[in-house]
């Protein structure tokens, strides 16, 4: 392990040192001097990039100085992005990207830093690494993805007759979306005073991503309306929404209560949803996670570092954004926040497969998010109107659960909001 | 000799000459100088993005990507055959009367009453205006959490004393009226200093007399107040009438998405521009939502002001 960490290191350093040499080469701004400069890193949520870390960056490079800007949401960083974008500056040397949004920068490429380098070159998955490919340019240097498993409560599980344990409730749910909703009938009968899943929409996620072509056809055309799988995606999970679900819309200030109040019995769960579930409800202790997805696996959003070019130190922060993504900060980040890295090498290092969360149960996240990551089968191509698409079909799902819609009326409704996109 | 004194003399009547159009154009231009940097400023920071936003509505127009293709009317053409934007207009006219309408008149009450004479005056008027301090963003999220459905602080309060649960973020109205309540817990207080300082400015003769003739509080407040009281309103209810129709931080800090709602309940136009610039990219279509917004504030403050006129032009009669 020793012989493990020292190898990493020193192939961190000689990455650090070429991606120096690279760097000038790519951009104008000078790095070779070492003058002082202040570098901002824009992110938000949680990406496990702690204070301890960027100091660590400051011990390397004594002459940069790393500022972290957390915004509250993503959406608020998203906003932040686009706006400063098409005004031309203001924007941090690092940004923080979701994956949703990256179909639209992508349109936009020149406006980011070229990220790859020989060095760099194998470190991510490859679908990772397509999807922040354009025109030849890596724009985002991946941080982390979202491999889904199922997280559930034991107590609730275990007063309506069901296993209790991971290996037992991983049985339980070892099938398709049907079985998944047929096994929440069983426990919805058992009156437990507790839903099975949170929202039609959160759980919609989970089905969207498992198809290559769901809302755009490769070459960007709409089909959202027209693809009977949409459809029928949108009718069986609010057929099962009716009884299964506590009808709270993800994100909402009673989502969040919801968490806080062990509201409803299992959720998907991303691995980046770990800190999300641990943060929201600390007095909830039984927790934990089944290694296991309906319908196989699947993968829900993940990050990218990307480098704006209308900085004034691109190469300095090509330099960090490049080192942040390295295997060893990502582990890092996955311990202290549970977001599963997207590099390849770190797949094998004994930090990563050994990690545990005391927050469910001792989970031994570290196996269970490596067996969730391999098998995801699918990448979904998800275009320019993808995250549009997206709220429209959301929307439509809350507007059933909130009982103001009938399913069909709100389809309709779901369609006419499409095709004003247009 | 001749020549030089002719030359003095000349130069004495030509100077003398200047000094007088400098005088005259003193007098003439002055004012125009002293008040320009208002209309320069006006000129730079409010013209012109008004007739750019115009340019850019006019041409199919991304966020990042920049003008694009000319395209006329189109852009308004497709806005106004949007369901969304009719929407967006009855939330917006509703969010506005639910705010502006309580507002002004519980501004005028609380000025009413600083206007007496109250202990630590200053204590009170500044107690007025501390809610104008707080920050909107935290007063929508304090307010936000409140109108919660299931877990807020109102449904919890209502469910103790035996009323049903309220879906604010759910029902149109009631999502309206918990909005319209951020608006004028910060507003109503800024409004009525306002007032005060109105009120403060009427002639202490004109209630004095008004006693001596018999008149009661309620008949001076709404003989004499009301109409002397008239410029301040007007200038008030305009005001209102402008921020109440751009209204964007609390309904887009309402819910997690901040998009209006699932099915727009409190989708404003300013929401609804912002959705098409943003999140969409279209730039062209939010610039002419813009204007239609614009149209509409111009057409809704001239009838407010005929209004006021009219209202307390014939209390000014009567009293």
């Amino acid at each position: 392990m020793n012989r493990l960490r020292s190898a990493g290191r020193i192939l961190g350093a000689t990455v650090g040192l070429a991606l120096t040499l690279a760097g000038c080469g790519v951009s104008s701004a000078p790095v070779a001097d070492n003058s002082p400069i202040t570098l901002t890193l824009a992110t938000f949520n949680k990406f496990g990039y702690s204070d301890a870390m960027l100091a660590q960056y400051h011990a390397l490079h004594p002459n940069v100085t790393v500022v972290q800007n957390i915004a509250a949401t993503s959406q608020a960083a998203q906003d932040n992005m686009f706006t400063k974008l098409a005004a031309g500056s203001g924007l941090g040397d690092v940004e923080a990207v979701e994956v949703d949004w990256m179909p639209k920068l992508k349109q936009y490429s020149n406006l980011f830093v070229d990220l790859s380098t020989s060095e760099s070159k194998g470190r991510w998955l490859d679908w990772k690494t397509q999807a922040a490919t354009a025109n030849g340019r890596l724009i985002g240097a991946g941080t982390d993805i979202g491999p889904e498993a199922i997280c559930y409560r034991s107590d609730p599980f275990i007063k309506a007759g069901l296993a209790g344990d991971p290996a037992g409730v991983a049985q339980l749910l070892t099938g398709d979306w049907n079985n998944y909703y047929a096994v929440g009938q069983r426990f919805t009968a058992a009156h437990t005073g507790v839903a099975w899943f949170d929202s039609a929409g959160a759980t919609f996620q989970g089905l969207a991503n498992q198809y290559t072509n769901f809302f755009e056809q490769s070459d960007g055309k709409v089909i959202a309306t027209t693809n009977p799988d949409v459809k029928s995606a949108f009718v069986s999970v609010l057929n099962a929404s009716s009884t299964s679900s506590a009808h709270l819309q993800e994100w909402s200030t009673d989502w969040n209560a919801g968490l806080a109040n062990g509201a409803w019995a299992t959720m998907l769960c991303p691995s980046w949803m770990l800190g999300v579930i641990s943060g929201n409800g600390p007095k909830v202790k039984d927790w934990k996670i089944a290694n296991v997805f309906p319908n196989g696996g699947g993968n829900w959003g993940g990050s990218y570092l990307t480098v704006p070019t209308q900085g004034k130190h691109t190469a300095a922060a090509k330099e960090l954004a490049l080192w942040l993504t390295a295997p060893e900060q990502q582990i890092a980040a996955f311990v202290t926040t549970g977001n599963y890295p997207s590099q390849v090498g770190a797949y094998t290092n004994p930090a990563l497969t050994g990690a545990m969360n005391p927050y469910f149960n001792n989970a031994p996240i570290g196996q269970i998010f490596a067996d969730r990551a391999k098998a995801v089968k699918v990448t979904p191509y998800k275009g320019i109107k993808y995250a549009a698409i997206m709220q429209a079909v959301q929307d439509g799902l809350t507007r059933v659960e909130s009982k103001k819609q009938s399913i069909d009326a709100s389809w309709a409704q779901v369609v006419s909001d499409i095709n004003a996109l247009s | 000799m001749t020549t030089s004194t002719l030359v003095v003399k000349d130069l004495t009547i030509r100077g003398f000459r200047f000094k007088e159009s400098l005088g005259r154009w003193d007098v003439t231009y002055s004012p125009y100088l002293f008040i320009s940097p208002f209309f320069i400023l006006f000129a730079l920071v409010g013209l012109f993005p008004l007739l750019y936003t115009g340019w850019v509505s006019l041409h199919a127009w991304d966020l990042l990507g920049g003008q694009g293709r000319w395209t006329g009317f189109d852009n308004f053409g497709f806005v106004l055959h949007q369901r969304q934007f009719w929407v967006a207009l009855r939330n917006t006219l509703s969010i506005f009367l639910l705010s502006a309408v309580p507002q002004i008149i519980a501004a005028t009450a609380i000025a009413a009453a600083l206007d007496t004479n109250l202990r630590n005056k200053t204590f009170w008027r500044m107690s007025v205006l501390l809610p104008f301090v707080v920050m909107p963003v935290a007063v929508t999220l304090i307010f936000g959490s409140m109108f919660g459905e299931r877990y807020g602080l109102v449904n919890r309060t209502l469910a103790g004393i035996d009323l049903g649960p309220i879906r604010w973020h759910t029902d149109p109205l009631a999502s309206h009226i918990a909005i319209a309540t951020m608006v004028n817990f910060r507003w109503t207080g800024y409004n009525a200093l306002i007032l005060l300082a109105g009120m403060q400015a009427i002639s202490r003769d004109l209630y004095e007399a008004a006693a001596i003739d018999g008149a009661g509080w309620v008949s001076r407040f709404f003989r004499v107040t009301l109409p002397q009281l008239r410029p301040t309103l007007i200038f008030v209810i305009i005001t209102a009438t402008i921020g109440g129709l751009q209204i964007f931080d609390e309904p887009r800090l309402y819910d997690q998405n901040g998009l209006g709602g699932e099915d727009q309940q409190w989708m404003t136009m300013t929401i609804y521009l912002y959705k098409l610039g943003w999140p969409q990219l279209n730039f062209g279509r939010a610039a002419a939502v813009a204007w239609l917004l614009f149209l509409l504030i111009i057409a809704i403050g001239l009838v407010n002001l005929a209004i006021t006129r009219r209202i307390a032009t014939s209390e000014g009669r009567t009293a």
